[in-house]
């Protein structure tokens, strides 16, 4: 067994520390050693989403980036998306307007939802859509994610 | 004293205060913030993690296993093969479910488990999967069930011969299962009263439920032979009775819990890993996970039947249809269970038909068995049956909602299969359609409309669960039918109601399988109706409760109190004068009255309502690349009564979209060697946002009398039109309708160049 590295991750504001083998993901890092299991594993190949993480500031797949080089880089996910008791925009309007069902793929959506809504405040329908073409959702046909994310655009802009 | 079956109280004057509005899912603020916990998502202390080899063959004798090599590799724990599971006979439900979940004799598809193995680490348990020496005796094989019905086609299991065959064909080793016939009146004479008769062969490809949670589940065996198992399931019930079938392990020593269910759609209906842990774990003396990856999930969990059907109708010049002849192959995989016979039962229950043959085939091949998905079976056929109709509507000239609503079944219809219906909403769903600003609108310049209309019969079933009041007033629910998606706040909502409290007094959680009595799968659009009637019915032996407290409490007669409002009141002037008791009074005292108070309630739930609904989608497709890009959507459906609109809805609109995938895109690709080329999703390609429009919807309520609200189940039927809507949207597009599945851009280019050949498009 190859030696393991040690690295040394901000996840959601507070500093991790982990052991990992070179070939574990990001994505198992943060499921099976830290045990933040809000971020989901659909494909590990990157084709669903449902993995959506930020790390410094830029969204991935956590399934395609490896543990290690997240070591001294900040990453966020589901976890830190609320403050304390108060819900993101984005997730009250997902539990508003039913932009769930099953509710595997949401962790996914939320954070790349964020993503987007940072770069672009006030995206069209059709923006929205390529935005989130990377996250795949087979219970609600994308209708109700759509108009949550549109409509916590509009409250975040104070619309 | 008569049960809620047969008094479901049914009000159409009652005046709802929750339902019929779409309050915040309770389990939706845990999926929200990521604490919402899916079967991946638990770990137990010194957990094993469990693997599984597979065969690369789709077809050969398993000669040979030898585990010696792998055993040693550090940290492996147990390593399983056929001989850790009991033999059952081939070719019994049982013999074929554990065959199913480890290959005995032979390997019938590429992906069949072979062995299994638990370690301390994944990358331990894949070096020991690596050093496992199978040896195979390659068979031929066979992918396509109407090649695999051939005379020399490669025989999969010699032992089986069609059952309801006749003559020499019931005698020699075959692949097809079944021959099913099913009918009514006599098409020869149908045909010669029809002024115009169209004939097509359909076919339509497998497709994955597609389902984003993959498998996973935790067993722990303990030395005293308790199984403690955790899995997404939409079956706890049945998954513990197989398991007490092939395990040979008491059922009261198996306890599974259901985790949150990350989609499931019938595909979390057939077990695969959960047999495979339990038997890991008493070997290796410790809990074992095991998750599927998604090409394990693509290669060896159920996709959806292929079919091919060759459907001959005819119709009178008046719309009138008088006849439909049929003959439909359904693939099965390697075991029966495709519930291929839904079909031939629901392909046109809708139309009121004299003179109908339908023959059915299920039929084994070289592939994965098949699992359910929504309606199974029905959207493959009616693919074929609403593209003949449009065929007809425009040989005679006539407007298609029209046409349909010329043959249109009325509360009294005997079905095919002997029902008879109760009141249905075929014709107000119909008339609803007419009236939509989709179907009034004129059909945009370079676009073309197509309708359809699906059936499915909605079931009941088996089903129990319980409801206790506690001290405080507030009300839990344990429900034995899993939540696919927001079936426990429908439950809240429905005993909220009952109660007259506010739902947020009400929580809904899902049931071990110790809690509570048998209860049947989830699926067959059940869930709301069935839990729902067991909810009301526990509500009202709580109210029924809470009387008796009442009048315990005022020390009047039990007959002196009624319920109204949520409150106990003395039924008349005569019994006292008392101040109305709220549940949370009465709750409070519960121990100074009888202890507490609970509602609990089991039947075999009978009286779900028929669904029905018309799709209208309007396409744009490319002439060029022979792409075809959904521009408009509407459902219009019979809920009966939607309990939460919002839900419904997302029924709807989730439905229309797996529908899209499975018209334009969704199809298993296999080679020559017989194995699967796009087990993933970047070549298995399901509907992303972009895709897709906004799905409008039109909830159409015609109340079904047999349960307490009305409602009828709407998880199936909006999936059942949606491929045949596009065919026909394409088809009034290209000047020909396709009929075969995906209608993807190189089949779709091939048509739109045969049309022009035809003439039935214009050139360039």
């Amino acid at each position: 067994m190859s030696k393991k590295h040690h690295i040394t991750t901000i996840v959601n504001g507070d500093e991790y520390e982990a052991l990992c083998e070179t070939r574990q993901s990001l994505l198992d890092v943060l499921r099976d050693e830290l045990r933040l299991t809000g971020t989901k594993e659909g494909c590990a190949t990157g084709d669903c989403g449902a993995c959506s993480v930020m790390m410094d500031g830029r969204l991935v797949c956590s399934c395609l980036v490896l543990a290690v080089e997240a070591d001294g880089k900040s990453v966020d996910t589901i976890e830190g998306m609320a403050s304390g008791d108060e819900l993101h925009p984005l997730q009250s309007k997902f539990l508003e307007l039913n932009g769930l069902q099953c509710g595997i793929c949401t962790p996914g959506f939320l954070i790349a939802a964020r993503a987007l809504l940072e770069r672009n405040p006030d995206p069209t329908e059709s923006e929205a859509r390529y935005w989130l073409a990377g996250n795949l959702c087979r219970c609600t046909g994308y209708d109700k994610i759509i108009r949550a994310v549109l409509s916590a655009a509009a409250e975040m802009r104070g619309a | 004293m008569s049960t809620i079956l047969e008094k479901p109280g049914f009000n159409p004057d009652r005046k709802y205060k929750i339902i019929g509005t779409s309050p915040v899912k309770h389990d939706g603020f845990d999926k929200v913030t990521g604490r919402a916990k899916f079967a991946a998502d638990a770990f137990l202390p010194g957990m094993l993690v469990g693997k599984v080899l597979r065969s690369p063959h789709p077809h050969a004798i398993l000669k040979r296993i030898d585990t010696t090599q792998a055993s040693k590799v550090p940290g492996v724990k147990a390593i399983i093969t056929r001989d850790d599971f009991p033999e059952i006979k081939q070719g019994t439900g049982g013999g074929d479910m554990t065959r199913l979940a480890m290959a005995r004799e032979k390997v019938y598809w590429e992906g069949h488990p072979v062995a299994a193995v638990a370690a301390t680490s994944e990358a331990a348990a894949k070096k020991a999967l690596k050093l496992i020496e199978v040896e195979y005796e390659v068979l031929p094989h066979v992918i396509d069930p109407v090649e695999a019905m051939k005379p020399d086609a490669p025989i999969l299991h010699e032992y089986m011969r069609t059952k309801g065959a006749k003559g020499p064909d019931a005698e020699r080793p075959t692949n097809v299962v079944e021959r099913h016939e099913l009918g009514i009146g006599d098409v020869d004479k149908g045909f010669a009263e029809a002024d115009f008769i169209v004939e097509g062969t359909f076919d339509t490809k497998p497709m994955h439920q597609g389902y984003i949670e993959l498998q996973s589940c935790v067993a722990n065996y303990s030395e005293d032979g308790q199984v403690d198992l955790w899995c997404c399931t939409q079956a706890p019930w049945v998954y513990r009775d197989r398991l007490t079938e092939i395990l040979k392990i008491d059922s009261s020593k198996i306890r599974i819990q259901q985790s949150e269910l990350g989609g499931g759609f019938g595909g979390k209906t057939t077990f695969y890993l959960e047999p495979l842990s339990v038997v890991l774990s008493r070997k290796a003396k410790c809990a074992v996970k095991m998750t599927l990856t998604r090409v394990e999930v693509m290669r060896a969990t159920g996709p959806v039947s292929g079919t091919q059907s060759t459907i001959k109708m005819g119709c009178k010049k008046d719309g009138t249809i008088v006849a439909v002849d049929s003959k439909l192959v359904f693939q099965t995989g390697p075991y029966t269970g495709s519930a291929f016979t839904n079909a031939p039962q629901a392909m046109l229950t809708r139309y009121d038909l004299k003179h109908v043959r339908t023959i059915s085939y299920e039929v084994v091949s070289n592939r994965p068995k098949v699992s359910s998905f929504r309606a199974p079976c029905v959207p493959q056929v009616i693919f074929g049956v609403e593209g003949l109709i449009d065929e007809l509507a425009t040989k005679i000239g006539m407007d298609p909602l029209e046409m349909r609503l010329k043959n249109a079944i009325v509360e009294g219809h005997k079905t095919i299969y002997g029902e008879t219906f109760n009141r249905i909403g075929f014709v107000e769903t119909l008339e609803a359609a007419k009236a939509c600003d989709h179907y009034r609108a004129p059909v945009p310049k370079g676009q073309a409309r197509g309708i359809a209309c699906g059936f499915w019969f909605n079931r009941g079933g088996e089903t129990a669960g319980s409801m206790n009041l506690a001290p405080d007033g507030t009300v839990t629910i344990t429900l034995g039918t899993a939540d696919v998606a927001g079936s426990r706040m429908s439950m809240a909502m429905m005993a909220a109601e009952e109660l007259g409290i506010p739902v947020d007094r009400v929580r809904a959680v899902l049931a071990d399988t110790h809690s509570l009595g048998y209860n049947r799968v989830t699926a067959g659009s059940r869930t709301t109706f069935s839990s729902g009637i067991i909810v009301v019915d526990s509500a009202r032996k709580i109210i029924t409760e809470l009387c008796r407290r009442a009048a315990k409490i005022w020390n009047v007669p039990e007959e002196g109190v009624v319920f109204e409002d949520g409150v106990c009141r003395p039924a008349s002037s005569n019994v006292g004068e008392f101040e109305p008791l709220s549940i949370k009074e009465i709750a409070h005292k519960t121990t100074y009255t009888m202890g507490s108070i609970s509602g609990h309630s089991e039947m075999n739930v009978t009286g779900a309502g028929p669904g029905f609904a018309v799709h209208i989608v309007d396409v744009e497709v490319d002439k060029e690349t022979g792409l075809t890009s959904v521009k408009r959507y509407t459902i219009i459906e019979d809920a009966g009564k939607a309990i939460s609109p919002a839900q419904v809805e997302g029924q709807f609109q989730g439905a229309a979209v797996q529908g899209i995938g499975w018209a334009l895109n969704e199809e298993y690709v296999y080679g020559a060697d017989g194995r699967l080329q796009n087990p993933g999703f970047l070549d298995y390609r399901m509907p992303v946002a972009s895709d897709v429009p906004m799905i409008d919807t039109v909830i159409v309520e015609v109340p079904n009398p047999k349960h307490p609200f009305g409602l009828r189940g709407v998880g199936e039927v909006p999936l059942t039109p949606a491929m045949a809507a596009i065919g026909n949207a394409i088809g009034h597009a290209i000047g020909i309708r396709p009929r075969s599945l995906p209608m993807s851009p190189p089949k779709v280019l091939a048509i739109i160049e045969e049309a022009r050949a035809r003439g039935v498009l214009p050139a360039g």
